[in-house]
């Protein structure tokens, strides 16, 4: 196979091209605005999972180098415009995660993210269930609590099950030997590998209702059974998780305070601190107005469209040829 | 031998798991979007041949096995190790016991070349070829005129297999099996 040839067929290629002409017709339809913002910033996710890639940036011919961050994701821009009074806003957009490149995974990959004002979290799955009808054709999607996916599929509940057992019980599921981890890791080792490989294979899937430590920038609140739970959703098509959206938390305090609480896991886990992005801070204390915000990858949405088995099927070139 | 850092591990790589040699066959990234990047990974046991599947942290690591085949030819048995020369031209001689040998013993000619796993050194495993040709040295009388139609009747073989055949076989002849399958081919070209 010579590395210089593109990895994605021709016709993935113009599928990708019908894809974005879709979404693009589809938002403007909705009178919600197409942006762009900065790929590069001076900030990034905190969230210790993620991994940012670095680069060194001069603004000025002569100017000394600072480092600079290429985006997880463009969420702090762009909440920067919703509050900066850009009503509702879309981007489609690179963004960049360093170490993961997988049969569903590049470093580098497109994602799909828009913001509601006013919208409900239930307002904006709804509305992602008609871009993914139209796009892909998909049924009406199902819709299952965390919890109650844990119960379905593992007889655990997330919510109540001890540390140590639910740490046997990860072994025992996944045959995991490693060093012992954090409750959410074992939760998502479980979620991943039990759990995602059910979702949605009939029809799409949201799942939500989220433990509240899994939050990440979502707001927290009680659930019909009265747990403290995220208000953030993921949707699953053929066990792909395809989407991650939140009733966005527009407390800047609380925002400040999830900032340190990443950094001081990160720093257990030897991870260099990130500088919290005191813009988001600025732009939330000014007001962020109540919205929603989801993001979806792009690149597994055409997977999904065009049956492909691994993302380089849609990639024209990834990161081993690129 | 190196480590292998559990993202890193492509399908034929040779790890150590549990004290025993395994062969990667599949592995995967797992990483959710918020969470934990995890290495599904299947792996065959060199051992016991068996398939297990493992979870790994992403940054885990694995030390690699001292494991190489090569090809060697059967010489002899003494009763409790089977005698392997190498076909390099080095005329190296290495000594499989029972556990190495294993299913491979009934397929065992002298002569034949036979692949040979070594672990630190050491047989660890022996595989027949995938066709032998063989000699039956027992089975009931050939039928005449029945070259076509179905119907097998058990013949062992001078290695001590014994395969179902056709009817028509007669003791002495040579044929085709094999041994993956366990199954009659054909009558070897003489």
């Amino acid at each position: 196979m010579s590395a210089w040839r593109a990895s994605c067929s021709q016709s993935n290629l113009k599928a990708r091209a019908a894809l974005y002409t879709q979404i693009r017709a589809f938002f403007v339809a909705r009178d919600v605005l197409e942006v762009e913002t900065p790929l590069l910033s001076v900030s990034t996710a905190t969230d210790p999972q993620l991994e940012s890639i670095q680069a060194q940036v001069k603004t000025h011919i002569g100017r000394e180098e600072k480092p600079y961050y290429l985006q997880t994701s463009p969420e702090f821009p762009m909440k920067r415009l919703l509050a900066s009074g850009s009503g509702a806003v879309y981007q489609i957009c690179k963004t960049f995660r360093n170490g993961e490149t997988g049969r569903k995974h590049n470093p580098e990959f497109t994602m799909l993210e828009w913001y509601r004002p006013g919208f409900s979290l239930e307002d904006l799955m709804l509305e992602l269930e008609l871009l993914t009808t139209e796009i892909l054709g998909a049924a009406k999607a199902e819709r299952l609590s965390y919890r109650d996916a844990f119960l379905r599929y593992v007889d655990i509940d997330p919510f109540k099950i001890s540390d140590n057992k639910l740490a046997l019980r990860a072994q025992e599921l996944t045959e995991y030997y490693g060093p012992k981890m954090s409750r959410d890791d074992y939760l998502n080792l479980i979620l991943s590998i039990c759990i995602e490989p059910n979702l949605g294979v009939e029809r799409p899937l949201f799942l939500y209702e989220y433990p509240p430590s899994q939050a990440s920038l979502a707001q927290v609140s009680l659930s019909s059974q009265g747990d403290s739970v995220a208000q953030r959703f993921e949707l699953y098509i053929q066990g792909i998780e395809l989407a991650n959206g939140y009733f966005e938390l527009t407390d800047p305090d609380e925002q400040a305070k999830r900032f340190v609480q990443d950094n001081l896991e990160r720093s257990q886990i030897d991870l260099p601190e990130i500088p919290p992005d005191e813009h988001l801070i600025a732009a939330m204390t000014h007001g962020l107005p109540a919205c929603s915000g989801v993001a979806v990858g792009l690149d597994r949405m055409l997977m999904l469209k065009v049956g492909a088995e691994s993302i380089d099927e849609v990639l024209s070139f990834p990161i081993t040829r690129a | 031998m190196a480590n292998y850092s559990t993202s890193d591990l492509r399908s034929g790589l040779k790890v150590m798991l549990d004290g025993d040699p395994c062969a990667v066959v599949a592995n995967e990234l797992v990483k959710p979007g918020k969470g934990q990047a995890f290495s599904r990974t299947k792996l065959r046991n060199l051992r016991s041949g068996r398939i297990w599947e493992r979870t790994f942290k992403s940054n885990e690591s694995l030390e690699g096995a001292d494991v190489m085949e090569y090809d060697m030819e059967y010489l002899y048995t003494d009763g409790e190790f089977w005698h392997f020369m190498m076909t390099d031209g080095s005329f190296e001689q290495h000594a499989a016991d029972e556990n190495a040998v294993a299913d491979c013993a009934k397929w065992l000619k002298e002569q034949e070349s036979y692949v040979v796993t070594l672990f630190n050194g050491a047989p660890l495993i022996v595989t027949p070829p995938n066709f032998i040709e063989l000699e039956v040295v027992e089975t009931d009388p050939g039928l005449k005129g029945d070259t076509a139609q179905g119907g097998t009747k058990p013949a062992t073989f001078s290695t001590g297999a014994t395969v179902n055949v056709p009817l028509f076989v007669n003791i002495g002849e040579v044929l085709r099996i094999d041994t993956r399958t366990n199954e009659y081919v054909s009558r070897a070209k003489v």
